[in-house]
């Protein structure tokens, strides 16, 4: 094995059969357990459960508070069973308040009520643990198939964080033109990534660009006097695909995947017909894999007086190679979490913009910005499906676009989709679980083969790594999806590949009994679904 | 490994279990089923009083693995609900032809019992 030149220069390993550089992978191999520096200072590697300064760290005390006896560890505290676990909130510190009068009737109101009262350090302490026990993108990679959890470079938020970005909403048209500026151009570099005529900037996610897509199709089909009442979408699709189709008032028509994961020609042709509004398709879809047929099938859905919807949930995998207006798309959404870089919405601010061909444009929701003799102006489109959220969108997200976009440029943008496939093909590579579909691109879904895949993700949080999305897509046995994405360095995937082979090694029961080692343990799914405890406070049980 | 398929009922090639006793019927889902699902969390079924439809869903098993709906076996008014699943969904798990039971219905067409499947040929499907 070679050294690395940080060994070389600061010391020498003490046991040569059990070296091993920093930064490689604990877990294919044994850590050294010591080196000398060549100061002569000799140090010990902390292993799990030791301390540097050479002795075993004690696993908990107990502590006479004066007011009652606590073990204590870390920051976690021991039952009457010994079991270690997290202290909730209200047992750190509470308070009981009174009530005072209240104008509502009285059996809506309490007497009293207990408050959790941490002095402000326990309160910073509290969070930080919680954040602690956390794993997040930037605590190591992060390869869920399908989310893109990508790393979000901090210079898109120190863009987003600039005082001059925060304008009020409400400001007239005229006192805004830099901003309004900046929504133009970003309109336009989407439409251009995209190939699209015209893009709006509004749904405030990539769910809500769903919807806000398939609700101007339907706008061009009532426009038309056109009645449809179906859209066709693959098994292999993404969850909100038929979400977005159910809600829109439309019968969901699912599309079974052929032999080789790609769309099935025949049963598309037998699928579409005069009913069918929209076809909604990924491409490279959920198995990574290309649609090599898309101007075939495209073809299909328009002889059929059907659209064709892309889901931009993949396009990281395309940028600046392919685009899915030259596919024949008529309407698209972009994740500009996945595709750019901001953070998932989860639930609070994203941004899921719409692109649409030139004859949809009339469609799009209010407001829109263009350019008007050198002045740049809000206005609503003739046809408009209406307000889908509001003023300028969610304006961080997309600021966050905009800087990643200008940052990268032409470039730098074809050169994320090449390191997000190169990415994902040299993972693949390095694992040993089966990889049944291919050739992928950004993505891929291995198989658990005989071990259960959520066994085997639970035990990768014990090698330390975030799992990939499981059991999904259903094409292939105890799926894997995994999508390492363009901002992994080899090094980070080398660890991820040691942690999925050191799972692919281990026993039915290390798995049934994984994890093990990270702050919650194996949770008791059933027990947590059927009696949920949703409260800061502790519940008695009952 | 082998499934209980009890003689004495009619099956649906979706999974569900009819046991006919003159006009009125038990419902519920069989032992492949609660195994194939696993750990059931959540059942949602219709009220007294409401009618099914024979072939249509009249209900959803929620399992940590999965939702599913379930289908009617036969047509009719349901006459009691198996109200303690609503708090132990894990009946269903533990005795699904049992304790587990779903509903009872006045069965409307007493036809509709031989489009059923007979245990011999549920026991071929899931095996």
């Amino acid at each position: 094995m070679p050294q690395t030149s940080s060994s070389r220069r600061s010391g020498r390993w003490r046991n040569d059969t059990r070296r091993t550089a920093f930064g490689e992978t604990p877990w294919d191999k044994p850590r050294p357990t010591s080196f000398t520096l060549d100061s002569g200072v000799s140090l010990r590697l902390v292993l799990l459960g030791e301390t540097p300064w050479d002795k075993p760290r004690p696993t908990s005390f107990t502590l006479d508070t004066g007011v009652s006896r606590v073990k204590y560890d870390q920051a976690r505290w021991t039952d009457d069973s010994d079991d270690l676990y997290e202290p909730l909130l209200s047992e750190k510190a509470s308070k009981t308040v009174d009530i005072e009068d209240s104008p509502l009737p009285d059996d809506l109101t309490r007497d009293s009520l207990s408050l959790p009262d941490p002095a402000e350090p326990e309160l910073a302490r509290h969070y930080t643990r919680l954040s602690q026990m956390n794993y997040g993108v930037e605590s190591g990679p992060f390869p869920l198939g399908s989310c893109t959890m990508k790393y979000n470079p901090s210079f898109t938020e120190d863009v987003a964080a600039r005082a001059d970005a925060a304008i009020h909403p409400d400001r007239p048209d005229s006192t805004v033109q830099g901003t309004l500026a900046l929504c133009h151009r970003l309109q336009d570099y989407l439409g251009r990534i995209g190939g699209m005529d015209a893009v709006t900037l509004q749904p405030p996610a990539g769910a809500a660009g769903e919807f806000t897509g398939i609700q101007i199709a339907k706008a061009y089909h009532d426009h038309n006097d056109d009645e449809r009442s179906e859209v066709v979408i693959p098994d292999s699709a993404h969850g909100t695909n038929f979400a977005t189709a159910a809600m829109a008032g439309y019968e969901v028509v699912e599309l079974p995947s052929g032999d080789d994961g790609r769309v099935d020609i025949e049963a598309l042709e037998a699928a579409v017909g005069d009913d069918t509004a929209a076809l909604m398709l990924t491409n490279p879809n959920t198995l990574g894999l290309f649609e090599r047929d898309i101007e075939h099938i495209a073809d299909i859905v328009h002889d059929a007086g059907g659209l064709l919807y892309y889901d931009g949930a993949n396009l990281n995998a395309l940028l600046g190679r392919a685009r899915p207006g030259d596919m024949g798309f008529d309407v698209m959404h972009y994740n500009v979490h996945k595709t750019f870089a901001t953070p998932h919405g989860g639930g609070g601010p994203g941004a899921g913009p719409v692109g649409v061909r030139e004859e949809l444009a009339q469609f799009l929701p209010n407001p829109h910005v263009r350019e008007r003799g050198g002045n740049y102006e809000h206005y609503e489109p003739d046809h408009s499906i209406g307000k889908i959220h509001g003023f300028y969108g969610n304006w961080p997200v997309l600021l966050k676009t905009f800087a990643y976009i200008a940052r990268l440029g032409d470039e730098g943008l074809r050169d994320a989709s090449a390191k997000a496939v190169l990415n994902a093909n040299y993972l693949a590579e390095q694992i040993e679980y089966e990889v049944p579909f291919g050739p992928f691109h950004h993505e891929f879904v291995a198989s658990a083969g005989e071990q259960d895949a959520a066994d085997a993700a639970k035990r990768m949080l014990d090698y330390g790594v975030h799992p990939p999305t499981t059991k999904w897509p259903e094409i292939v046995d105890e799926a894997l999806m995994t999508e390492p994405t363009e901002g992994e360095t080899k090094r980070s995937l080398d660890q991820l590949a040691a942690a999925f082979n050191a799972v692919a090694g281990d026993s039915d029961a290390e798995l049934a009994d994984a994890p093990s080692r990270p702050a919650a343990k194996r949770i008791d799914q059933a027990t947590a679904a059927r009696n949920p405890r949703l409260s800061w406070q502790a519940l008695d049980d009952t | 490994m082998s499934f209980d398929v009890p003689d004495d009922l009619r099956y649906l090639e979706s999974h569900e279990w009819v046991r006919v006793a003159g006009d009125t019927a038990e419902i519920g889902i069989t032992a492949f089923a609660q195994d194939e699902l696993g750990d059931v969390v959540f059942v949602e079924l219709p009220e007294e009083g409401a009618e099914l439809t024979a072939g249509e869903d009249f209900g959803v098993v929620e399992s940590i693995k999965a939702v599913s709906d379930v289908y009617a076996p036969v047509s009719g008014t349901v006459t009691a609900v198996n109200d303690r699943l609503r708090d132990e969904p894990e009946l269903l798990n533990e005795d699904p032809f049992g304790d587990g039971w779903m509903l009872e219905v006045e069965v409307a067409d007493e036809s509709e019992t031989a489009d059923l499947l007979s245990p011999d040929a549920y026991r071929d499907q899931i095996e």
